[in-house]
């Protein structure tokens, strides 16, 4: 999700030169009915989009097989049928819409997609001007939705839904989840101010914490390109931060940790969904990230058997022997959420994609509505917002763990 | 103890300035061009170094030396292929083309080794030094950097004025023609010059990487840019003013970043670049030289 951001001036440096895995690439239409492009009436046609191929791919194939292995439950238990057909954009917005209208030629009805935010700006203004029913699993900017606070030239998209968070959200998490598990007394805070997705987090964060009285001791910024942290780690630590807040992405954050251990300065970290990655890092010591804490709605080592069920279900769809990240969970629970909807809000695989889109925007804002599944108890508001309870996950022996049921 | 620790740092992060530096200064002083492409050639020497370290297992001082001699042949690829047909161009060729070098070893780079950053694992795995009960912390890679910084300031003058080569670099570059005449190889002298500026990218890519352990194929790019400035601040074509100036430049911008603010420490950093060539325009250490007409 907003890892993306960060990579987006990667990724037009990068257009065309990676070397796109072919195999994936022609996975777009795999869907063996796709054929039959008018709708038998029980079917449901669900379309999704994300990077299968190119630099983002690891998104993109984890949101594909998250919502596969949904899809195939949903099939399995029989009440409704549904057919997924998932389109490749490459983290590119012109092919992301190209995609959304090779899925509605096909005849797509709901769209789960599209999984990184950029492209996921293009396709909703699509989607909304279409009536096409739309739930990313994890485009997290507010541009995506329409956010209230856009203004006139970023109107609405009533029709677009998010299953993670926005980006602000975060940082009130943080600072209510900090405050309550008491983990630190004098709080610093290092973040990005060139960059929306970290200022967003750290104004929201700061608000919350006047709230709730949380003593801010020192507040340093960066901006990208930058690899020397020694002057913002040794204000933290000479202010005696016990807990560093990193509303950031891992590359810096990596940078982040070896200076501290470089001043022998030992602070609990705090990060948010930027900080997921950090351990796949390549050539990353794992050492630096252990007692890591950060917040993120799903935990693939976590006990519960729908957890364990899915991880399982995953690494058989995707064939692979590492486990679902969170774009994953999100995906799935995308679909889960929709089928439920479906369910309570009587629709049939007969109806037009417009008809079902107003049916399941009603279905999302009915304030009765809650989907309970991987990523925690989620409801929607009209703003197309999630609420959910994030998950604190803590790095142990290179591993993430769950935090609360230490 | 804030200020020491700032200046520590700054000492620090001026030291890979100043070696970067030195090695700009040194091309430019004999061959008389801004080769911008050395901070890239300063990406490739992390690089080199990072796959021999984490793909290859290979002990870090092997890793340093393979990466030294792989930048070194690349220098010296890189000025048959790119700079050598322009001998006689203009120097606007030149500059250009060693910005068109410098896209060319970045996007390579992008091709290789993809976009991903990598982390850079230091050359030196020791623990920090604490001193004055743990209120102080140098680490190990700090103090190497600055002694690599003066070795290589002391090596470079000593051999630019000692040795038979070093006279001949010199020759060419107060006159190349008269050099020539004189039975000197220029074309020869100048690969060498090349040679030894890459291999200092080199290390200086190691050193920079180690102190600041991320890896990507922009990764030069600032240094770079940096470095140049702390070669004019303190004279280009001056080998004690590279030093001076980079030293100088990194504690400018630690202090900036710590008492003025983290946004302003780079536009301050430049600014100095700016008074700095409107008081002394051949910079702190530089020789004015008045051009004949």
């Amino acid at each position: 999700m907003n890892t993306l951001n960060l990579s987006r001036r990667s990724f037009v440096q990068l257009s065309g030169a990676v070397a796109a895995s072919a195999v994936l690439a022609g996975c777009g239409g795999g869907s063996s009915d796709g054929g039959s492009a008018s709708n038998d009436g029980t079917t449901f046609k669900i379309g999704g989009i994300g990077p299968v191929t190119g630099a983002a791919a690891i998104y993109g194939n984890a949101t594909k097989y998250g919502a596969q292995v949904a899809i195939d439950e949903v099939n399995a238990a029989g009440t409704i049928k549904m057919d997924l057909n998932w389109q490749d954009d490459e983290h590119d917005p012109e092919k992301s819409v190209n995609a959304y209208n090779t899925l509605k030629d096909w005849g797509m009805q709901i769209l789960v997609g599209t999984t990184t935010t950029t492209p996921c700006v293009a396709v909703s203004t699509e989607t909304n001007a279409d009536r096409i029913f739309e739930l990313t699993p994890s485009a997290s900017s507010v541009n995506v939705i329409g956010g209230e606070e856009i203004g006139a030239d970023n109107p609405r998209k009533d029709n677009v839904f998010q299953m993670c968070f926005t980006d602000p959200n975060q940082g009130t998490a943080s600072a209510q989840y900090i405050a309550d598990k008491k983990l630190g007394t004098k709080i610093a805070i290092i973040y990005n101010n060139a960059d929306a997705y970290s200022t967003g987090i750290y104004q929201k964060f700061i608000d919350e914490s006047k709230a709730l009285n949380l003593d801010i001791v020192s507040t340093q910024t960066f901006t990208d390109d930058q690899t020397d942290f020694s002057v913002q780690v040794g204000d933290a630590k000479s202010k005696g931060a016990d807990l560093l807040f990193l509303p950031i992405y891992y590359t810096p954050a990596s940078l982040i940790l070896a200076e501290a251990k470089k001043q022998d300065y030992a602070p609990k970290f705090f990060g948010v969904d930027g900080m997921d990655g950090i351990l796949t890092l390549e050539g990353f010591d794992t050492a630096l990230a252990e007692g890591v804490m950060l917040l993120t709605p799903f935990v693939a080592t976590a006990e519960d058997d729908a957890t364990k069920a899915f991880v399982e279900a995953y690494k058989k769809a995707a064939g692979t022997s590492e486990n679902p990240n969170q774009f994953a969970a999100d995906a799935y629970d995308c679909v889960k959420a929709i089928a439920q909807a479906i369910e309570a809000a009587g629709i049939t695989p007969d109806m037009t994609a417009s008809d079902i889109c107003d049916a399941l925007i009603a279905q999302f804002t009915d304030s009765s509505f809650t989907y309970s599944g991987l990523t925690g108890e989620s409801s929607w508001s009209t703003t197309g917002e999630v609420t959910k309870t994030p998950k604190g996950m803590v790095i142990e022996n290179g591993i993430y763990m769950p935090l609360d049921e230490e | 103890m804030g200020f020491i620790t700032n200046m520590i740092n700054g000492i620090s992060l001026g030291s890979v300035y100043a070696i970067i530096a030195l090695g700009y200064t040194m091309v430019y002083g004999i061959a008389k061009m801004l080769n911008f492409a050395h901070g890239d050639v300063i990406m490739v020497g992390g690089y080199i170094c990072f796959i021999a370290m984490n793909n290859l297992g290979l002990p870090p001082v092997v890793a340093v030396l393979l990466s030294i001699v792989g930048c070194t042949c690349l220098g010296i690829v890189v000025e048959r292929l790119a700079y050598k047909p322009l001998r006689e161009a203009p120097s606007l060729a030149v500059l250009i083309t060693a910005i068109g070098v410098s896209y060319f070893l970045q996007n390579t780079a992008l091709l290789v080794w993809g976009a991903d950053p990598k982390a850079f694992r230091s050359i030196l795995d020791l623990p920090s030094i604490k001193l004055f009960n743990g209120q102080l912390t140098v680490s190990p890679i700090s103090l190497v950097t600055v002694a690599a910084c003066v070795a290589i300031m002391v090596g470079l003058t000593l051999f630019t004025t000692r040795t038979k080569m070093g006279k001949a670099m010199r020759a060419c570059s107060e006159d190349k023609g008269a050099a020539q005449l004189m039975g000197i190889n220029v074309n020869t002298t100048i690969s060498m010059v090349f040679a030894i500026g890459s291999g200092l990218a080199a290390i200086a890519g190691v050193l920079l990487c180690s102190t600041y352990p991320t890896l990507m194929p922009t990764t030069g790019s600032l240094p770079g840019i940096k470095a140049f400035t702390a070669a004019v601040i303190g004279g280009i074509g001056s080998i004690p003013g590279a030093a001076l100036g980079g030293v100088l430049l990194g504690i400018i911008e630690i202090f900036a970043k710590a008492y003025i603010g983290t946004q302003l420490a780079d536009a301050i950093v430049f600014a100095v670049l700016i008074v700095v060539l409107l008081i002394r325009p051949a910079g702190l250490l530089g020789k004015e030289i008045h051009e004949k007409v």
